[in-house]
């Protein structure tokens, strides 16, 4: 599905993430933190990865960056990057979560931007050397030329008189300044797919709009593939293509075409979701909420598990495992009674639903 | 005031006297290197009438949290006039005075005792100011909850097992318990999820609607203040650049400060295109770093 340009179905695959599951702790009672997790990514393209705190959207990013917590572990499933397998197997046959090949793709394969630049950045270096770094990890280039490529890149991420900048330690600059010095170096080497963890979050609106620009930019520049976390779909909706939703570690709804999901959301949560942000453009009395809070890993109930905060439960949702329901590989739903006018029943959601949101 | 485009009253409200009124507040902070002292509040002036809502936004380092803890009395005025209920707020607040406006913070992990149970941090306030004592004290506390929608179950816990849109109830709760008249909300649903935000957001509609309650809704985010608020300051390095009635502002903003900030937000429906620059007009002034 090509929508304004944007590269669909067909263009490479550059990140698979096939029925991953991660637990907290090993054995066969623990709990799991993200039960059969699967999307795809391609050249080009930025998937919204949204899902309230606690949903496990963080650990999916860290999962294939290869930053797990050591309490958290790969309990099943592939991590595929260009194709290759990037999640290493121990002797026993399980999983651990760091290959060697994964730390030779650090930084030019696959690259990842922290919600909380001051933390992610070194305090006690200039930037300039940062970024530098970033460089000659990749090329091994002289300083001066990983001098002139950091340059290069200060004025790609939009920071002014970069000559300047080059001295400055991450305390001088503002929130959104440091923010721009993150996203430098991880463009520095020139990665195929940027890991985005709600990297706008802390800053301002007239900043975050600033940084979602550099973002687009940065992704045609590159044709790189973004995986974008955050919990405001309001910003997927500005820089995205296509969208997954995680509650509760599992994925309700996955969709190509992000514009056809915030047109017509198939699983009752996305739609909460999306009722319950504010839009500037559809003036509200009262926000829909979302009663009750998100069963966590230890006590997520054996059917739907959004089922005890759903306006549309039936009986069903709670007796079993839900199956996932889906229009070819455009559209997965994780959902029994799913809006519109097909039902989980023949495993196919008709895709011009009756209701529409808005 | 100069400079700043105000246009008509909100009709429901006209002609009563300001619940809290700010008249050419200035706060200025020495600067480290002994050169000039920073003014983080440049002649600001705002009111709140009885009942009303009004939203102060702008970005972070505008100087809306200054003025908020200046309001309530934690940060001190260069010059001035606070007055609330028709008194001028000079030297120390009589006892009416602080129990008449409460703030609520935007950091509900940060804002509560961890060591103190829900029943002890609610009812600490009750006794300090109401003359309520013994079974009237929990009665009170239940009546509390019963208003920010919590289960009285929860006077028991403490806040490390709580969510966070629950913490921001109790951090609501405290402050009504003190029956204030104004409630100074600084950034309170900025650290929430949209769908726990939304319920708090709601929260604060009912509590105007039911109590009264008037309302200084301190914010960085117009789309949450239009869904709450009667009228909006719009603040900008210290200054007040715009006041209007919510509608009006987001109808016809006056300053282009005002429109950069519209125009930031994000929209669930109309994508802007790939135009804006990654340097765009409004990146942070330089020296402003």
């Amino acid at each position: 599905m090509v929508t304004d340009g944007r590269p669909g179905t067909d263009a490479a695959a550059i990140l698979e993430v096939e029925g991953l599951t991660l637990t907290l702790g090993r054995g066969a009672g623990a709990p799991r933190i993200l039960d059969d997790v699967s999307f795809t990514v391609r050249a080009g393209e930025a998937r919204g990865f949204v899902g309230e705190s606690g949903s496990g959207k963080s650990m999916t990013l860290r999962a294939v960056m290869g930053i797990l917590p050591p309490t958290v572990h790969v309990e099943s499933g592939r991590i595929l990057f260009r194709g290759e397998e990037i999640v290493a197997r121990a002797p026993d046959g399980s999983p651990s979560t760091v290959s060697a090949r994964l730390q030779q793709l650090r930084g030019t394969g696959i690259s990842m931007i922290f919600q909380e630049p001051s933390v992610a950045l070194n305090p006690v270096t200039t930037v300039g050397e940062q970024i530098v770094d970033a460089v000659r990890r990749r090329d091994g280039m002289s300083r001066r030329t990983a001098r002139r490529r950091a340059l290069e890149l200060m004025d790609l991420v939009g920071i002014r008189n970069p000559g300047e900048r080059l001295g400055s330690y991450p305390f001088e600059l503002s929130g959104g300044m440091r923010q721009r010095v993150m996203i430098a170096a991880a463009v520095a080497g020139n990665p195929q797919l940027i890991l985005c963890d709600e990297p706008t979050t802390a800053l301002d609106v007239t900043v975050q709009a600033q940084i979602l620009a550099l973002f687009r930019h940065v992704r045609d520049e590159l044709d790189a593939a973004l995986l974008y976390v955050t919990h405001d779909l309001g910003v997927v909706a500005e820089l995205c293509d296509s969208l997954t939703v995680l509650y509760s570690g599992k994925v309700m709804e996955s969709r190509q075409d992000l514009r056809a999901a915030i047109d017509q959301p198939f699983h009752p949560y996305t739609r909460a979701l999306l009722q319950s942000t504010p839009d500037i453009d559809h003036l509200e009395q009262r926000l829909r909420t979302i009663p009750g809070s998100a069963p966590t890993p230890q006590n997520r109930p054996a059917g739907c598990p959004f089922a005890d905060r759903c306006d549309r439960v039936q009986d069903d949702c709670r007796q079993g495992p839900v199956p996932d329901v889906g229009v070819g590989s455009e559209v997965v739903v994780h959902c029994l009674h799913p809006f519109g006018r097909g039902s989980a029943a023949n495993g196919v959601i008709d895709p011009s639903p009756a209701e529409v949101l808005r | 005031m100069t400079g700043v485009a105000r246009t008509g009253d909100t009709p429901a409200v006209e002609g009563q006297a300001p619940l809290l009124d700010c008249r050419d507040l200035v706060v200025t902070f020495p600067s480290k290197r002994g050169g000039e002292p920073f003014t983080a509040v440049d002649h600001a002036s705002l009111s709140v009438r009885s009942g009303e809502v009004v939203g102060l936004v702008g970005e972070s380092g505008s100087g809306k949290s200054t003025i908020a803890r200046a309001v309530v009395g934690l940060q001190p005025l260069d010059s001035g006039v606070i007055s609330f209920m028709g008194e001028d707020l000079t030297g120390r607040r009589t006892i009416a005075q602080r129990s008449g406006m409460q703030m609520v913070f935007q950091d509900p992990y940060g804002s509560l005792d961890p060591r103190m149970s829900i029943r002890g941090t609610l009812s600490e306030m009750v006794r300090r100011h109401t003359p309520l004592r013994g079974q009237e004290v929990e009665r009170r506390c239940l009546e509390l909850l019963d208003l920010v929608a919590l289960p009285s179950a929860i006077l028991d816990s403490r806040p490390a097992g709580m969510s966070g849109g629950q913490r921001q109830r109790v951090a609501i709760a405290r402050a009504l318990s003190a029956g204030p008249r104004l409630l100074v909300a600084d950034e309170a649903v900025a650290a929430l999820d949209v769908s726990v935000q939304a319920g708090i957001v709601n929260l604060l509609a009912d509590l105007r609607r039911d109590v009264g309650l008037s309302i200084l809704f301190i914010s960085h985010d117009l789309s949450i203040v239009r869904t709450l608020c009667d009228r909006v300051a719009v603040i900008h390095l210290g200054r007040i650049v715009e006041e209007q009635p919510c509608a009006d502002l987001y109808a016809n903003p006056q300053q282009e400060y005002t429109k950069a900030l519209l125009g930031a937000i994000p929209r669930l429906h109309a994508r802007r295109g790939n135009a804006s620059p990654p340097a765009a007009a409004w990146a942070a002034p330089a020296g402003a770093q």
